[in-house]
């Protein structure tokens, strides 16, 4: 391949105009996401070619194999364009009815179109579905329409344009003041403002510097930065070459999760076409800039997101963080001025290069500016990849966009910024997406991992599985994060298990205290917040644990019977037909029991129960 | 106490002493070396851990302290079918820790072990981002979503029957 210059991008993105407007062809675009990858959407895209190449089409009919579409739920995914009809959960035997009804009859199939949960109604249009018309995609604008290994289809939709102006029309001041106007803050969660970072790495004096990009997904529950890698590699390359090129940087790495093999890939093949395009190496477009970037695998420790435990592992030691100052902007990866930024962060860099910083400010809060993806999951109707304006009331995330709490049940609180972060309860559930807002509530913007609970969540056992987490990823090098989580995480247990002292609760509250004050990163510092927002909310669980020995929400195998309450059952036989151990007994109008002898205590009874007869 | 050596061990060891040799010796080449061994072996016995550290000029103990830090790294082979129940926030809320219980159960080991014939091993991990199938569970690499304790008994079967399957066919040919 040629090396390119920027007269070249303006060719190659004409090229693709028909392409990424929907014309001339009929576009079949097909999830290739993690998510429906696992529902079988390989085998569907292979059913879906062959019912094309069966009727003839192959000349009229182009199938393009897109990142994650956001809508996970609903795989495997297919949109048809023109139109934007979206199909949902498909399978291989669906295709030759599409293929003929759609795309020779003209008919969309009705019973493949998504139906809305509330109103029971067909939708087609992807655009007028709740889950999609509520967002905002700018991070994630390209999920679910380009092909992510194409770098030419990435061009077609302004990219490297951002990188191209960076490079020829603009200063590293002039980058970086830029950066500062759109407001944009950390999304990895810290919300550290991105233009004041990139300013002390410019400013630290050193021939060598790097530009690292945080790819170490850590949070449980958080799967943001993993579809925009695997749905748009390129605008993470064109984000760091930017911010190469604003504190004058040669090398970069992607500290990636090793979890994650398809993004690994993407990325792989991205850099691959971005080298041959001469988009990274020598001169880049041919300006003075050279910028080259590794992909590093992470081996698998939370504790690696904290900026100086990433540095640490990609020198090949033990991820252990240290204590700031120095900080990174001035001492950082082989003890060189660097700087660390998101994912999610960097996505966004090339469109405020090309729009500009007051474009991105123009939505959003006082002090959170922009647009904020979270990973929608749990117990809601609709889950998938979520991006709306800052601002937005964590209330319409869930109901508008997420489509409320399914099986009737009602809803009890989210949880917000993984193990650093805490749950919101209902009365705060208009709280907007801001990072101030949050904090104030008791929980974190964080990285961007939502989770629903419904009322058959234990928030005691929600608290004591964040403190097993971080007990598990607690690095053991400084005493109040190994000793102090570990005493919290004993104490959980005990109260889970029925044997909660009157005074636990004290004890719990003093820890999270010390620890806060006197940890060493971020971890540390951060995890008794799961703790101690679950006390300010649900604190009548906690003694309902330890005085009544009661779990209300009836998750705590300890405290429960597994008994049938007769004048509650109704005789309808659901437990009996979801035991997997054949431990009840029921037959036809009698009351159900349980054979104790037998029964695992899968609690599978309890989840299938609506009139909660089990106790 | 660590499993002695297979001979498949043995052949896979003597086929990464050379890819070792040929790679690059910088500290920082340290954890990449230590998955390109696992990806050999499957896991790092003590002959791995020396062949790397030899390789780097740095003591048997500080390989050994990188790898026991991160969680990819095991030090037991894994069975052939390794099952990993996710246990992330999402998989726990609906239920992770309940399938993990019913794999324990089912294979007769606990999570961290192998079952003597070697075919599976179950191991729990943190998350695997399909948050929206919850709860998931990877055999092999196959990922299955939206478990439940009756699914279980039917994956491990299907993976035993499978087995004999092709073990009747090569039987025949």
């Amino acid at each position: 391949m040629a090396k390119l210059t920027t007269q070249d991008l303006e060719v190659i993105k004409s090229a693709q105009k028909a392409r990424l407007a929907f014309r001339e062809r009929t576009y079949l675009l097909i999830c290739g996401g993690t998510g429906c990858h696992a529902t079988g959407s390989i085998r569907v895209k292979d059913a879906l070619l062959a019912a094309i190449e069966d009727k003839g089409l192959g000349d009229t009919v182009q199938v393009i194999e897109t990142g994650c579409n956001g809508f996970c739920a609903m795989g495997p995914l297919l949109v048809v364009h023109p139109g934007d009809i979206f199909y949902q959960k498909l399978t291989v035997e669906d295709m030759p009815e599409l293929v003929e009804s759609h795309l020779i009859n003209g008919k969309p199939v009705e019973r493949l179109l998504y139906k809305d949960p509330v109103s029971k109604a067909r939708i087609a249009a992807q655009t007028k579905i709740p889950f999609f018309a509520h967002q905002m995609p700018r991070a994630l604008r390209n999920k679910g329409l380009i092909n992510p290994e194409s770098i030419d289809e990435y061009i077609g939709r302004d990219g490297y344009i951002g990188a191209a102006k960076a490079l020829f029309d603009m200063t590293p001041q002039q980058i970086i003041e830029e950066m500062k106007i759109s407001g944009m803050r950390g999304r990895g969660g810290a919300g550290f403002p991105t233009g004041v970072k990139w300013d002390f790495a410019s400013k630290s004096a050193g021939a060598v510097k790097y530009v690292l990009c945080n790819a170490d997904e850590g949070d449980p529950g958080a799967f943001m930065d993993r579809s925009i890698l695997e749905a748009d590699p390129h605008a993470v390359l064109e984000g760091m070459i930017i911010a190469a090129k604003a504190i004058d940087a040669h090398k970069g790495y992607i500290y990636a999760r090793t979890e994650y093999p398809l993004a690994i890939k993407r990325l792989g093949i991205a850099i691959d076409q971005a080298k041959g395009y001469g988009l990274l190496g020598d001169n880049i477009l041919g300006s003075a800039l050279s910028f080259d970037i590794e992909i590093y695998q992470g081996a698998g420790a939370f504790v690696c997101g904290e900026e100086t435990a990433l540095m640490r592992s990609i020198e090949g030691k033990r991820g252990m963080p240290r204590p700031r100052p120095p900080f990174p902007a001035h001492k950082g990866l082989w003890e060189k001025p660097t700087i660390l930024n998101n994912v999610e962060t960097l996505a966004n860099v090339p469109q405020i290069m090309v729009k500009g910083g007051a474009w991105y400010a123009g939505v959003g809060t006082q002090t959170s500016k922009g647009t904020k993806v979270f990973a929608l999951s749990g117990d809601v109707n609709n889950i998938g990849l979520v991006e709306v304006p800052m601002g937005t009331p964590l209330r319409t995330i869930i109901y508008d966009i997420g489509g409320g709490i399914p099986n009737k049940r009602k809803f009890k609180a989210v949880q917000l910024g993984g193990p650093s972060g805490g749950c919101i309860p209902e009365s705060h559930l208009d709280t907007p997406v801001d990072y101030e807002a949050i904090a104030k509530v008791g929980a974190i913007m964080g990285s961007g991992g939502a989770i629903v609970m419904d009322e058959k969540t234990c928030m005691v056992d929600m608290a004591r599985f964040f403190m097993e987490f971080i007990q598990d990823e607690s690095c053991g090098k400084c005493t109040p994060c190994r000793e102090g989580t570990r005493r919290q995480l004993q104490i959980l247990e005990k109260i889970c298990e029925g044997r909660g002292e009157p005074d636990d609760i004290d004890i719990l509250v003093e820890l999270s205290q010390t620890i806060r004050e006197t940890a060493l990163c971020g971890l540390g510092q951060t995890g008794p917040n799961p703790v101690l927002s679950a006390l300010r909310y649900f604190r009548d669980e906690f003694e309902a644990h330890i005085h009544e020995k009661r779990c209300p929400a009836k998750r705590c195998v300890a405290l429960l019977r597994f008994e049938v309450e007769p004048d509650a059952c109704t005789r309808c036989g659901m437990c009996f037909r979801a035991c997997p151990a054949d431990a009840i007994v029921w037959e036809k109008k009698e009351v159900a029991r349980i054979d104790k002898e037998k029964c695992i205590k899968c609690l599978t009874c309890y989840d299938k129960c609506r009139f909660d007869a089990i106790f | 106490m660590p499993l002695p050596l297979t001979a498949e061990d043995r052949l896979h060891l003597k086929t990464l002493q050379p890819q070792i040799a040929a790679s690059p010796k910088g500290r920082g080449q340290l954890i990449p070396l230590l998955q390109m061994a696992q990806k050999a072996l499957g896991y790092l016995p003590d002959e791995a851990l020396s062949l790397v550290a030899d390789h780097l000029a740095v003591t048997r103990s500080e390989v050994y302290g990188v790898a026991s830090f991160y969680n990819q790294f095991r030090f037991n082979p894994p069975g052939k079918n390794p099952v990993k129940v996710c246990m992330g926030t999402a998989c726990h809320v609906r239920g992770g820790e309940i399938i993990l219980e019913n794999f324990e159960r089912k294979l007769e080991i606990r999570e961290g072990e192998t079952t003597e014939d070697r075919e599976f091993s179950i191991e729990r991990v943190a998350c695997v981002g399909c948050c929206a199938l919850a709860p998931v569970a990877l055999v092999g690499e196959t990922l299955h979503g939206h478990m439940a304790p009756s699914k279980v008994e039917g994956l491990v079967l299907r993976v035993r029957l499978e087995k004999e399957k092709a073990e009747r066919e090569a039987a025949h040919s």
